[in-house]
């Protein structure tokens, strides 16, 4: 392995005596606060802030329409056009989950059922959100399009079984999500 | 140096290979470049396994004739042209005639090898080839993948990945065939999945001997179909299921259980009957979701009942004993295991040894029928038993004793008889004589042929078992055990092969390895008993004390087992199978 030498910069006289530095910046602090109590705060309007500084107060307000078309926030599963749980439990998530959030219980769907040609859907389905890292590879791997991540990103509770999601809040975030591919119907 | 010595050699060297093999009974033919020897006979695609080169195949099963109906191993093939009349075959300088490739391919699965012949597994007409056989497979093949339940090790996904095009061409509508057909108990038939390799047809024909499976129409809308007036109730049923590389046939025990790829598998036995069939139990955490057979050709060939691979469901139950139980007035308190152990023992030693006997059983395992006797050694009581559990054999697998260890028992007591006491014990208890009973993971009111009231006789009952059940109710000291599939341990089959079963799942609650149990008792009835530290100190005892077991040990008994005595007793689908063999059906 090759050695590099690394030489220390050669400072300059005004550089070395560091009291200019530190007064350009009391400068720039004292015009920001002068500029916060006249109302008139840098980005104010951007960051959606209170106008008293820069600091948006969360969370009684949010940047949520700023949110990127890519956010990954809380997996959920979707329904199809015909409120079909679009969900087939092959488990694919809960096999490629990195820290083993997803687990489901198979059932298969009784034969009185509108979709029982579809046969299989989860009996069980709980994401646990402590152990969820919003990777995002559920939404990869899942050849069914049955579950998204989706914006939602505040995932509060008071208890540990409260951070379980069970299959009815996951449908109940996840919604309706209509124009994908659908194989089990003829909507196509 | 003699003067014959240079003559030999020359002799040695004139010598060609194919006289060197045809010594031994063997040809010489080049897979993918090399030469080797395989037996006269051998069929193309075992010869290409002996040079461990893999040809892709769905019909062709070693146990199963071969009709060579799905194209899949098609391999190219070469034999030496034949010479102009009057001409002699020429030898090149490694002694091997040129091979005279041919322009098409071959089924390796129902093709046998020749002198001097050459096979291909690999090259552009090869791999052209297959992929034109997957191409047609996949043509009316459903994506079901997410909901069928052989995807995970389904031959269909894993050769369409490594021989598949990946894009289907195919713009037509697929063919609409029955799904999800209820055929028969213990199966599922969904017709669109199956790629017609016949595979299910010959095993019932050939194996299970009830023909009920057969093929209808023609062309693409051929099917899988069941005889009009027939299920698929045969108790071998399950066995279409192992071997459908498709998802065409499953289970309905493991229907949407659990995904395959969850599953971890764990190379068993099962002791549900004297054969002692070989198994791999799957399990995902400390649940059991299914067996399958696991091949030995001296025990079960691939083979396995549906009744014994279904009977893992017993072990979890809600009625499992998961605490040593003692007990007090009318009722059982829970107890810790060593004040359980000692009050067995207290009852056990205070009385005169022809008044305690001890029955164990033929569920037992090699080491916990010896430790029964060494208990009952030091007891000093004679009276030392196994409940038979006689029933008919199925003319197949299924074994007349329905014991798992009876050799076993037989060994280990050192008596041709292992059941004879049972009738003087239970006398002997209906008369008062003996007031202390230890039993062994058998409820007395089933086979035994016990009463309750006889049962009530008793000073002292002393009985381990895995579940609740009629005689530990009457016990008054209970400890709980392990079952088949929650402990590493050793049995002897009908025939005196002694195998070995490993432990997949952990036993409920404080249950524990009945070695354990019995080894503590022990230890408290003869002060001098070292408990040893694991089950293999067990093994070692028993292996220097009877003589059969000789230099046995954990590792030298394998996978697969090791044949330690001879009963005479034979597998009559075993029989079967060695007829077929050297009638050449089947390559076995």
């Amino acid at each position: 392995m090759a050695i590099i030498k690394v030489e220390r910069p050669k400072l300059s006289v005004g550089e070395k005596v560091y009291f200019g530095a530190i007064f350009k910046g009391m400068i720039i602090t004292l015009r920001h606060a002068f500029r916060s109590l006249v109302g008139k705060s840098t980005g104010a309007n951007e960051l959606n802030s209170s106008g008293v500084g820069i600091t948006m107060q969360y969370p009684e307000k949010k940047w949520d329409d700023q949110l990127p078309e890519y956010y990954r926030g809380a997996p959920a599963l979707v329904t199809d056009e015909l409120d079909r749980e679009r969900c087939v439990s092959c488990q694919l998530c809960e096999f490629i989950c990195p820290p083993k959030a997803i687990k489901i219980t198979p059932g298969e769907i009784p034969s009185n059922n509108e979709w029982a040609k579809v046969e299989k859907r989860p009996e069980k389905f709980d994401i646990d959100m402590i152990r969820c890292i919003y990777c995002g590879m559920c939404e990869e791997v899942c050849p069914e399009q049955a579950i998204y991540l989706r914006p939602d990103y505040v995932i509060t509770g008071t208890n540990r079984s409260e951070m379980v999601h069970d299959k009815e809040r996951l449908y109940e975030i996840g919604g309706k999500r209509v124009g994908l591919v659908n194989k089990w119907n003829d909507l196509k | 140096m003699s003067e014959d010595a240079p003559a030999k050699t020359v002799t040695a060297e004139k010598k060609l290979p194919k006289d060197l093999a045809a010594e031994k009974g063997m040809v010489n033919v080049q897979i993918d470049g090399h030469w080797i020897q395989v037996p006269r006979g051998t069929r193309m695609i075992e010869a290409a396994k002996m040079a461990e080169k893999e040809v892709p195949h769905y019909c062709y099963h070693p146990k199963l004739s071969s009709p060579g109906n799905c194209r899949m191993c098609l391999v190219q093939m070469g034999m030496p042209p034949r010479p102009a009349p009057g001409a002699a075959p020429e030898y090149g300088e490694d002694g091997y005639q040129e091979i005279g490739w041919m322009p098409r391919p071959v089924i390796a699965c129902a093709n046998t090898v020749g002198e001097n012949m050459g096979i291909r597994t690999t090259g552009d007409l090869v791999e052209k080839t297959r992929e034109g056989v997957m191409e047609f497979l996949l043509i009316n093949h459903p994506l079901d993948c997410p909901i069928c339940d052989q995807a995970g090790e389904c031959k269909l996904q894993e050769f369409s990945v490594e021989h598949g095009r990946g894009q289907s061409r195919f713009k037509e509508t697929k063919i609409k065939k029955p799904k999800n057909v209820d055929i028969g108990k213990n199966i599922r038939l969904d017709d669109e999945r199956c790629i017609m390799c016949s595979r299910c047809i010959r095993f019932m024909d050939e194996v299970a001997e009830e023909s009920v499976l057969g093929f209808s129409q023609r062309g693409t809308h051929t099917s899988v179909t069941v005889h009009p007036d027939h299920r698929l109730d045969n108790n071998y049923s399950l066995n279409t299921a192992d071997i459908c590389p498709v998802g065409a046939l499953t289970s309905n025990d493991f229907r949407f259980q659990m995904r395959v790829w969850f599953l971890k598998e764990t190379k068993s036995i099962d002791v549900n009957c004297g054969t002692g069939a070989n198994t791999v139990i799957w399990t995902r955490g400390n649940e059991i979701f299914r067996v399958t057979p696991r091949q030995n050709d001296d025990v079960n060939s691939a083979w396995m009942p549906d009744s014994h691979r279904l009977a893992f469901h017993s072990l979890q139950t809600d009625d499992r004993l998961t605490r040593p139980l003692l007990k007090k007035g009318d009722k059982h308190v829970e107890t810790t295991w060593l004040e359980a152990t000692a009050k067995a023992a207290e009852g056990l030693g205070m009385r005169q040894p022809n008044e305690v006997a001890i029955i164990a059983s033929g569920r037992m395992t090699n080491e916990e029928l010896y430790l029964a006797k060494k208990i009952a050694e030091a007891i000093g009581t004679e009276l030392i038993t196994i409940v038979p559990r006689k029933g008919e054999s199925d003319g197949k697998l299924v074994s007349a004793d329905r014991n798992p260890n009876t050799t076993g028992a037989t060994l280990i007591f050192g008596t041709d008889e292992p059941c004879a006491k049972l009738d003087a014990i239970r006398e002997g208890v209906i008369a008062g004589k003996i007031k202390a009973l230890v039993v062994l993971q058998e409820n007395l009111l089933e086979e035994a042929g016990f009463k309750i009231k006889d049962l009530s006789k008793l000073d002292h009952l002393v009985s381990s078992h895995t579940h609740a059940n009629a005689t530990a109710a009457k016990s008054h000291v209970v400890l709980p055990g392990t079952g088949f599939a929650e402990k590493r341990a050793t049995y002897v089959n009908v025939t005196g092969r002694l195998q070995r079963s490993n432990q997949a799942v952990i036993a409920p609650g404080e249950a524990r390895d009945d070695w354990e149990s019995l080894a503590a008792l022990l230890s408290k009835l003869d002060k001098e008993y070292q408990p040893p530290a694991s089950m293999d100190g067990v093994l070692n005892a028993l292996v220097t004390e009877v003589e059969a077991f000789n230099g046995q040990t954990f590792g030298s008994i394998g996978d697969l087992g090791v044949q330690i005595t001879e009963t005479g007793v034979t597998i009559p689908l075993l029989e079967q199978e060695k007829a077929r063999v050297k009638s050449g059906i089947i390559v076995g």
